[in-house]
C-alpha cells in the first residue's frame, strides 16, 4: 500500500492506525499535509488512544484548522459588508460555504481563499464595491487580465491589502472555455439561505459543484482532499436527486465517476451503479494517490498527462495552443 | 441618510491597556489591534447603542475632555474602524 | 529519499532526508549528542530539481512539509545550510504549539534572557559570546513561549555566524566544534558552531523570562527602558507565528510583556554589549 492510499485508509477507518510504526505516523502525517489534510486527519484521529508525540501532532493541526476556519468565516463576513449595500445574492462556495454552513467536510479542513458566487449581470457593481472596500488586483499582467476577464468564470483574483487574503468572485462554475455549461441562473435561483446575510448553495448543487471542482476543472491537484469534500457532503445529506441535478448541468458522468471513486477510496455509500470501477478509474485513483512518504508526488508520466488533459478540458485545441506558447514565453512551467 | 455605528460585541474583544497603548483582540477576526485614546472609549459607547457620528460627538464629549471635539475628525477615525471590522456602518 | 536522518532541537523533532550523502553526514556529525525523535514534528527534503542535476552541477532544492515558492536552490558544498534552512522554515512557517519569538536566549540560574532584533543586531555572536562565559546557551534563533505557562523553551540548533562574527567566536570558544566553512552563501560566508554539551544536555529544560533585550550593534554605548506596548509591536513582528495562535498568542504576549522587563541596548563592539547584558542581567 502507498503512503497516499495508507491516507485515505486511515480517514476511512482511524482505527487502521492501532498498529502502526513510528515511520508509518511519520509518513502519514507528511502525506497529510501534502495533501492539505492534516486538520482533517487530526480531527479523525482525535479520540483514539493515542501516543502523546502523535497527540501533539493532532492537536497543532486542530488549533490550526480551528484558526483558519475563523479567519475565512470573518473574510466572508467582510466581504458581506461591502457588497451589503447593493443587495445582491452573495452565495459562498467551497470550504468558507461548508463552515458557515456547518456541513461536516469543514471539520480540520485547510480554507484558503475566499470564493463567492454573484449573478454575472452584476459582477461589474461587485467588482467596483470590493476595491472601494480595500480589495486590489493581484495580477496586473494585462494578458493574465483579459485571458481571465474573456474566458474565466470569475473575477481576476483580488486581494485585501490589509489583511492579505484572496476573493474568488465567481459567476459561474466552470470557465466559459470549458465544453460543459452548468446553468448558473439555477445555481442562484436555488441557493438556500444562511440567515447571516449570505448563502450557500443547494444541498445537490454543492455536490455539482465539488464534482466539477474535482473532475472537470483543473488537473486533481489537491484531489484527495476535494474528493473527501463529496464524500463527507455525501454522507451528509444523501445522493437523492443528485444524478437528475448533476445531469441537469451537464455533469452527469462527472458525478458518477466522483460516486465511483469516493466509493473506492473512503467507502462512501452510494447507489448501486457507482459501486464498481470503469478502466479509467483505476487511473485517476492512481493519479489522487500519488504521493510518497515525504508527500512528494511521483508517477510523474500521469500527472503530466492531467496536466495537459485538464487544459483540453477547458479549452478547445487552438486556444490552448495560444495559452500555453504565451505562458511559455514567460518562462511559466507547471508547478509539482 | 445618516449613517448609524456599531460596535463588535464586548463579548469578542479583549482589551489590554499597556502603557500609552491599548491592545484589543478582536475574536472574530483573530486580529490584534493597537490603538490609542479614545479608540477604547469609542467602542464602548457604539457598544451600547447603535449612534451616528453626531450622537457619538455628543456622548463622548459628555464623558471626557475631548480636545478636538471635531465631527470630521471623528468620521476619519470611525472609517478607520470599519476597515479594521471593529466597528460595522449599518 | 537515499540518505536520512533524524535529530531532536528542544522539543522539536526533524527528520531529514537527501537524495546526497554529504549533507546527512555533515548533521549526523554535528548533531551526533542530539537525541532523536520517535516520530518527528516535521519533514526536510533535499532534492535535485531534475535528475541530472543529482551529479551534474550539482543544487539543492529545499523541501519539506511546508514550503514557500521560489526558494532558490544552493550549491551542493553548501547543502548543511540548507538542511538548516529546511528546518528554519519548517519552524517559521508551521511551528503552532509554542510562540515562536526571533530572537537568541541564554540562561543562568533558571532565568532566561532573551534578545532581539534585526538580522546584524548580534544576536547569535553575543548568544555564542554568552555560552562561551558559562551561560547556558538556549538558543540562537529561535526561542519558543509556552502559552500555557509563559516559560521559554530552547531551540539550540547549530550556531550560525557570518563573516566577521566566525573570527570572533573562534577566538572566544577556540575548543568549540565548528562546521565546514560555507563561503559565498547568499549571507556571505556562514560557519556553524556547535552548542556546548550543557546547551545540549539542558534543552528539554525551559526557564522563566526575566529580561527583554533590543540589542544594536555598531553604535556608542546606550540603555533605555522599552514600553511593553513598544515591546508588544516589536515583538509582533519578530514572531513568525503570533497571528496562527491566535488568542493563545495574545495570551502568551501579553503576559510576557506585562510582566518582564524590557531595554534597548546600543554597544559598540561585542565586548561593549556582553558587558552591557552582564550588567543588566
Amino acid at each position: 500500500m502507498t503512503p497516499g492510499w495508507r491516507l485515505a485508509a486511515v480517514l476511512r477507518d482511524p482505527a487502521r492506525t492501532e498498529h502502526f510504526s513510528a515511520r508509518q505516523w511519520t509518513e502519514l502525517f507528511a502525506v497529510a499535509r501534502a495533501e492539505q489534510m492534516a486538520g482533517t486527519l487530526a480531527h479523525r484521529l482525535n479520540g483514539l488512544d493515542l501516543d502523546p508525540t502523535v497527540q501533539r501532532l493532532v492537536d497543532d493541526a486542530i488549533a490550526s484548522a480551528g484558526h483558519l476556519r475563523l479567519a475565512a468565516l470573518w473574510e466572508a463576513e467582510m466581504a458581506r459588508r461591502a457588497l451589503a449595500p447593493l443587495g445582491v445574492p452573495v452565495v459562498l462556495l467551497k470550504g468558507t460555504a461548508f463552515a458557515a454552513a456547518g456541513l461536516s467536510p469543514s471539520l480540520g479542513r485547510n480554507i484558503g481563499d475566499l470564493d463567492i458566487l454573484v449573478p454575472r449581470e452584476r459582477m461589474d457593481e461587485v467588482e467596483a464595491a470590493l476595491l472601494a472596500a480595500g480589495w486590489e488586483w493581484v495580477k496586473p499582467d494585462p494578458y493574465d487580465d483579459a485571458y481571465y476577464r474573456r474566458w474565466m468564470h470569475e473575477l481576476p483574483p483580488l486581494i485585501h491589502r490589509e489583511r492579505d487574503r484572496m476573493i474568488d468572485v465567481h459567476h459561474t462554475i466552470l470557465p466559459l472555455t470549458a465544453r460543459i455549461r452548468p446553468d448558473a441562473r439555477a445555481l442562484l435561483a436555488d441557493s438556500e439561505p444562511l440567515g447571516n446575510g449570505l448563502c450557500t448553495l443547494s444541498r445537490t448543487d454543492r455536490l455539482v459543484h465539488a464534482v466539477a471542482h474535482l473532475l472537470a476543472d483543473g488537473d486533481l491537484a489537491g484531489g484527495m482532499r476535494n474528493l473527501w469534500d463529496f464524500h463527507c457532503l455525501v454522507q451528509d445529506e444523501g445522493t437523492m436527486g443528485l444524478a437528475e441535478r448533476a445531469r441537469h448541468h451537464g455533469l452527469g458522468a462527472e458525478m458518477a465517476r466522483a460516486g465511483r471513486l469516493s466509493h473506492a477510496l473512503y467507502g462512501t455509500e452510494v447507489p448501486f451503479e457507482w459501486q464498481g470501477l470503469r478502466l479509467l478509474d483505476h487511473l485517476y485513483l492512481r493519479r489522487l494517490t500519488a504521493r510518497d512518504g515525504w508527500g512528494r508526488q511521483g508517477r510523474r508520466l500521469t500527472r503530466l498527462g492531467f496536466y495537459v488533459r485538464s487544459h483540453w478540458l477547458r479549452m478547445p485545441p487552438l486556444m490552448l495552443a495560444r495559452h500555453l506558447w504565451t505562458k511559455y514565453r514567460k518562462g511559466y512551467r507547471p508547478v509539482g | 441618510m445618516t449613517a448609524l455605528y456599531r460596535a463588535a460585541a464586548p463579548e469578542t474583544l479583549r482589551i489590554v491597556p499597556l502603557d500609552a497603548l491599548t491592545l484589543v483582540y478582536h475574536r472574530a477576526s483573530g486580529v490584534t489591534h493597537v490603538v490609542d485614546a479614545p479608540v477604547p472609549e469609542m467602542l464602548e459607547a457604539l457598544d451600547r447603542d447603535d449612534l451616528t457620528v453626531d450622537q457619538l460627538l455628543t456622548r463622548l464629549s459628555d464623558s471626557y475632555d475631548l480636545l478636538d471635539a471635531d465631527p470630521a475628525a471623528l468620521a476619519i477615525r470611525l472609517d478607520e474602524l470599519v476597515e479594521a471590522g471593529l466597528v460595522e456602518r449599518l | 529519499m537515499r540518505h536520512v536522518t533524524h535529530l531532536t532541537i528542544g522539543p522539536v523533532g526533524f527528520r531529514i532526508g537527501s537524495d546526497w550523502r554529504a549533507p546527512i553526514a555533515q548533521l549526523e556529525d554535528l548533531y551526533r549528542d542530539y537525541p532523536k525523535p520517535g516520530i518527528p514534528d516535521f519533514n526536510v527534503h533535499l532534492f535535485a530539481a531534475r535528475p541530472w542535476r543529482k551529479i551534474l552541477r550539482p543544487s539543492v532544492m529545499i523541501g519539506g512539509d511546508y514550503t514557500i515558492p521560489d526558494a532558490a536552490p544552493l550549491p551542493l558544498a553548501q547543502g548543511l545550510l540548507a538542511a538548516e534552512m529546511g528546518m528554519n522554515l519548517q519552524m517559521a512557517l508551521a511551528q503552532r504549539r509554542y510562540l515562536l519569538l526571533h530572537a537568541s536566549a541564554v540562561e543562568r540560574d533558571g532565568k532566561a534572557v532573551l534578545m532581539t532584533g534585526i538580522s546584524g543586531a548580534g544576536k547569535s555572536t553575543l548568544a555564542a559570546l554568552l555560552m562561551a562565559r558559562g551561560w547556558r546557551l538556549m538558543g540562537d534563533e529561535f526561542v519558543l513561549i509556552d502559552p500555557a505557562t509563559g516559560l521559554a523553551h530552547a531551540f539550540p540548533r547549530l550556531i550560525s555566524l557570518k563573516n566577521q562574527a566566525i573570527a570572533v567566536a573562534q577566538a572566544a570558544v577556540p575548543d568549540g566544534r565548528f562546521g565546514p566553512l560555507l563561503a559565498g552563501t547568499p549571507k556571505g560566508d556562514i560557519r556553524h558552531l556547535v552548542p556546548d554539551l550543557r546547551a545540549i544536555r539542558k534543552m528539554a529544560e525551559p526557564a522563566e523570562p526575566a529580561l527583554l533585550l533590543f540589542p544594536r550593534f555598531g553604535f556608542d554605548a546606550a540603555e533605555r527602558p522599552v514600553p511593553p506596548s513598544e515591546a508588544f509591536v516589536r515583538l509582533t513582528q519578530s514572531s513568525t507565528n503570533y497571528v496562527h495562535l491566535a488568542e493563545r498568542g495574545f495570551d502568551a504576549l501579553t503576559r510576557l510583556v506585562q510582566s518582564v522587563p524590557a531595554r534597548a541596548i546600543d554597544y559598540p563592539d561585542t565586548d561593549g554589549g556582553i558587558a552591557l547584558v552582564e550588567a543588566l542581567a
